[in-house]
């Protein structure tokens, strides 16, 4: 229990897949203009990046080592992250129309955001069972959702701030994400996972 | 003639930012001069040091943009941004390490920004931050040596050629109170620390008297109403309540009193954590703040790998603040509810 604990915590602040490994870095600086935008893709990034390392792992361990196939985790896992974003937008527009309008064009997205595919690969690296996987699949889209809605809401501060004007927009985007980065360099050496 | 009509209110306090910030300084000064007294001349110079900086800085900038130079310089809240840097930084920190911290901070902290007011971090925490990562070896190492009862502290002269020549300071520094503390709880009973001279009696310790002076500070800027109490008491109490409950075991953790007089708690609970700007600005969003600080400081001072926490936890808070704010706003006057979050913005 306490090791699942630790791993939560070490995907959520101490490793968190944005800041501090740099992974999913394009929808952090694009799609945070707005606090309820940035909700949007935090929910169905949580949601897709949990599904897809359980299923990643499924493929790994009970299609491509049987078949001795190790050497296409990579290309099956970019296949396994589409089917799985595709497979979700159906349901979902099946299931609640309403939260099918509210995600819209996230979803696709998602398939390219890398921290979904460096999830599933870094699981088979850290020889990850399957509560394991789903736990730091888990709290890395936390952590994404959680860094993103924080960036979000001060990005639409600074829109209003009297910023020079060379570094108007995305540097001080940019700049912001640095400082950010900085701050969560603080959790250094909280947890050893 | 004085038939100028002026609409209400018509108050008559002398509430400007110039006056607030001068009012900040001096509240420093009892804390500033128990830590000379105790430590030695370095935090003078660090601090007379990054008041040189920081006013060049922010003067080049000002000149940059087209901005009117005597104006802001004049607000003095880049004086007291130095200030807090200066007293925050080790004592016998090599020159460059202040040089470097005042100038990411104001040039990165604030006006990269647009100046006062729209800071979304601290800036001195944040100079702060980057040298302590950047170099830890100085930053953790030049601490003053925190035991009165030998009463050595290194001289005008010595402190100066430590801080600008580079002269061996190994004679007057050691590690912080909590950084040894920590180190020694691992393999010793709290009893057994209590025997060192270091540890034997509370008020025998530097860092303990430090701390009461900028407390004795911060409740009288309290009292004169510059800053509000709901930060620095949130931020207490949340730090002393974590204490009680995991540390409750003496032997393997550190305990409360040194939690919350050594390091930097009382000069970041009153001085740092309040600066207006960077804090949150809602009733219930400052409790939450500083509360959020306090849990910070204690978990990464037990857990984490660096020796005080306070610019670390102020730092995270100061990048939650946007989004505390938008959802502790207060309901309005002739509204039934308040409008929060997502439904701020939406028009009715």
């Amino acid at each position: 229990m306490t090791e699942y604990m630790l791993i939560l915590i070490s995907t959520i602040l101490v490793n968190n897949f944005v800041l501090v490994q740099f992974l999913g870095l394009c929808p952090f600086m694009g799609v945070s203009n707005k606090l309820e935008t940035a909700i949007g893709m935090g929910a169905a990034t949580t949601f897709v990046l949990t599904l897809a390392s359980v299923c990643s792992y499924l493929v790994y361990n009970y299609l491509l080592l049987p078949f001795d196939l190790a050497y296409l985790r990579t290309i099956s896992f970019i296949m396994v992250i589409a089917v799985v974003v595709g497979f979700t937008e159906m349901a979902i527009r099946k299931a609640s129309p309403l939260l099918y309008r509210v995600l819209g064009i996230f979803l696709p997205l998602i398939t390219t955001n890398c921290a979904v595919l460096g999830v599933a690969l870094l699981n088979i690296q850290r020889d990850n069972n399957l509560v394991e996987s789903i736990l730091y699949g888990f709290g890395a889209a936390v952590g994404f959702s959680l860094v993103m809605v924080l960036f979000a809401a001060m990005r639409e501060r600074i829109t209003v701030a009297d910023v020079p004007s060379p570094f108007q927009g995305s540097a001080i985007a940019m700049i912001t994400a640095g400082l950010m980065s900085l701050a969560f360099m603080g959790f250094t050496g909280l947890v050893s996972i | 003639m004085g038939l100028l009509t002026l609409s209400s209110p018509h108050t008559h306090n002398q509430n400007s930012t110039q006056h607030m910030m001068q009012m900040v300084i001096l509240a420093t000064l009892p804390g500033f001069v128990v830590s000379t007294w105790l430590f030695g001349f370095g935090t003078l110079i660090n601090i007379t040091l990054a008041i040189v900086v920081a006013l060049g800085c922010e003067a080049a900038i000002l000149v940059v943009r087209k901005r009117p130079v005597g104006f802001f310089l004049n607000d003095y809240s880049i004086v007291l941004t130095a200030v807090l840097l200066g007293l925050a930084l080790p004592p016998l920190a090599p020159w460059w390490i202040t040089v470097i911290a005042t100038f990411f901070a104001v040039v990165f902290g604030k006006h990269l920004y647009g100046g006062l007011g729209n800071n979304p971090f601290n800036p001195a925490m944040l100079g702060y931050a980057l040298v302590l990562v950047s170099f830890p070896v100085e930053m953790t190492t030049n601490w003053a040596s925190s035991i009165i009862a030998t009463d050595v502290t290194a001289s005008f002269s010595d402190t100066l050629s430590i801080i600008f020549a580079g002269a061996s300071s190994d004679a007057w520094t050691g590690a912080t109170a909590l950084d040894s503390y920590k180190h020694l709880i691992t393999n010793a009973t709290a009893a057994e620390i209590a025997q060192q001279p270091e540890f034997s009696g509370f008020l025998n310790a530097g860092w303990a008297w430090v701390n009461l002076a900028y407390l004795v500070g911060g409740l009288w800027l309290v009292w004169r109403r510059i800053i509000s109490w709901h930060i620095p008491l949130s931020m207490l109490v949340a730090l002393s309540l974590c204490s009680l409950i995991i540390g409750w075991d003496a032997d393997m953790y550190t305990p409360l009193s040194l939690h919350l007089l050594s390091g930097a708690t009382m000069l970041g609970a009153f001085f740092i954590a309040t600066d207006p700007v960077s804090a949150s600005t809602t009733t219930r969003g400052k409790l939450i703040y500083g509360a959020g600080i306090g849990v910070f400081v204690y978990v990464i001072r037990t857990w984490g790998a660096y020796p005080d926490a306070v610019a670390f936890a102020v730092l995270l808070m100061n990048l939650a603040v946007p989004f505390i704010d938008a959802y502790t706003q207060p309901r309005t006057y002739g509204h039934n509810k308040a409008k929060r979050g997502l439904y701020q913005k939406q028009p009715k």
